[in-house]
């Protein structure tokens, strides 16, 4: 039963894609759209392959998943640690917790030009962006989880003599791991997503700065051959960290 | 009962209770972070890249108020990002019922339409100003596609979770199928479309701004830009303060609404 509709739900995803590519090559062989906004799919093809060829993907690819590591790692670190802290009691979480969340209803974008500012136009503007932004759901739902530990964990792992980092190695971190879980995803697509912002924005370098550009110089070909190779790159990134998240999950 | 709650009061008078503890706890360290910022502004920070907070209060009247542009700026961004919600929830309900409703609807397309939300959004932002110029429309568009997404995705969510049981039991009593959806599907997935529509608020609010900030010629984003390039911060963290604002005014109105919506819960 499963299988046969999991068979069928397959067919209607290969069909949905057989549709869209009907379409994009019908409406660039008649001719009803410019070729500016929508290129032939041969172009685009092409286009993708003199930059594979010619190895044009991996430099800007490379400053961006660094960028995009040192924002995520900072935000884990401070995230959590935060989250930490403000979990020491329930009074802290009380006071703090509606402050953070308030502070994230705001959109962070709109300190974009206040990160150029401070950090100039280099990656090192898009780490803090994407860090900033990768903070809060990191510092939310660690929040969120440490403080649903169950309090008898905590006397007991103390009463049997476990120093602060123990219990919070031992006792914490493993308890409230599933919904801290939870925000390192959200975290880390938010800063996938902030540093590609940031760097189609204003940057002199990245992957977003060549989407941007491509767009500038109106080469609608290069423009759809970025995107279709930050795409993939989106759904490598998402079906590893899906698969880091079931294993944890099982483990 | 009353007598007992009296009793207890009149041993404890002064003492505040402990949510009020907590209230001005947390008003307590605003005010320290304020103070904090004041005295950091006057003394060592850099006056091209920040401004105590008094000088933005001041800013927020003469430079931001003041001037008919910037006002009619924060106007055409509210507008935008109204007209983009309302798309949005109009849009992505509709879509949503429809993709959630069958069962090859949920299993084929849900799948792909989580697919698609996973995509970082903005690096297709070149190609909307390609499409859309860098009039209201391309801001209205990229808020749009940004506040669709979660709304569908709850959806579909809150649909999966309605027993089967209720809607074969609620068509065999004769319900037709907008009883169904107005009695079986809308309240069980109340939490969970509210859940989805105070997310696509904040995110139709990033798409407009980020529209705004790529390529504009007016509204919140263009002017904070122009204020930064400027290095004139007093009138840039007035306006992020206006926006800030404009941003918690909006959630409250879905707040209200998802009350609203839930008060047989209570």
């Amino acid at each position: 039963m499963l299988e046969t509709s999991n068979a069928s739900a397959r067919i209607v995803q290969i069909a949905f894609l057989a549709i869209a590519a009907g379409a994009w090559y019908a409406v660039t062989t008649t001719g009803n759209i410019s070729p500016l906004l929508l290129p032939p799919m041969d172009r685009v093809w092409s286009a993708l392959n003199t930059l594979l060829a010619r190895g044009q993907f991996w430099p800007p690819i490379l400053i961006t998943l660094t960028t995009i590591a040192q924002a995520y790692a900072i935000a884990i670190v401070t995230g959590v640690l935060v989250a930490y802290l403000v979990t020491r009691s329930r009074f802290l979480t009380e006071v703090f917790e509606p402050v953070i969340a308030g502070v994230f209803s705001i959109p962070i974008t709109l300190f974009f030009p206040v990160f150029i500012l401070f950090f100039g136009i280099g990656p090192a503007s898009k780490v803090a962006y994407g860090a900033t932004y990768g903070f809060f759901p990191i510092a939310l739902n660690t929040i969120a989880g440490l403080s649903a530990v169950d309090e008898r964990f905590l006397r007991s792992a103390r009463s049997m003599g476990a120093s602060s980092f123990d219990t919070f190695r031992h006792v914490l971190f493993p308890a409230a791991f599933p919904v801290i879980l939870t925000g390192l995803r959200v975290g880390f697509f938010i800063s996938f997503a902030s540093v590609l912002g940031g760097e189609t924005l204003s940057s002199a370098v990245g992957v977003g700065r060549n989407i941007a550009l491509a767009a500038e110089l109106m080469e609608p070909a290069r423009l759809y051959a970025w995107i279709v190779f930050v795409i993939l790159t989106a759904i490598v990134l998402n079906t590893i960290v899906s698969q880091i998240e079931n294993r944890r999950r099982d483990y | 009962m009353s007598a007992l709650a009296a009793k207890a009061g009149s041993e404890t008078p002064p003492r505040m209770t402990y949510a009020s503890r907590v209230v001005w706890t947390r008003r307590g360290v605003i005010a320290a972070i304020a103070v904090f910022f004041e005295i950091y502004g006057r003394t060592f920070a850099d006056p091209n890249l920040f401004s105590p907070p008094s000088t933005i209060v001041a800013a927020l009247f003469q430079k931001v108020f003041a001037e008919e542009r910037i006002r009619d700026a924060i106007w055409i961004t509210f507008m935008e990002v109204s007209v983009a919600y309302v798309m949005s929830v109009v849009f992505g309900l509709a879509a949503g019922l429809l993709v959630g409703w069958t069962r090859p609807g949920r299993h084929a397309v849900y799948p792909i339409i989580l697919l698609l939300y996973s995509i970082p959004q903005v690096i297709l932002l070149p190609l909307f100003v390609l499409i859309f110029g860098i009039g209201p429309a391309v801001k209205i568009a990229f808020g749009f596609t940004h506040g669709i997404f979660p709304i569908m995705v709850n959806v579909i969510a809150g649909m999966r979770n309605v027993s089967p049981l209720l809607l074969s039991g609620s068509r065999s009593l004769g319900a037709s199928s907008i009883d169904v959806a107005r009695h079986v599907y809308f309240p069980h997935m109340v939490p969970s479309l509210f859940a989805g529509l105070r997310l696509a608020m904040t995110l139709t609010l990033l798409g407009v701004i980020l529209g705004e900030l790529y390529v504009s010629t007016t509204g919140i984003g263009y002017y904070t830009k122009l204020f930064a390039e400027r290095l004139d911060p007093a009138p840039l963290f007035a306006l992020i303060s206006v926006l800030a604002f404009m941003a918690i005014l909006l959630n409250e109105v879905v707040r209200v609404a998802e009350r609203k919506f839930t008060r047989w819960k209570r």
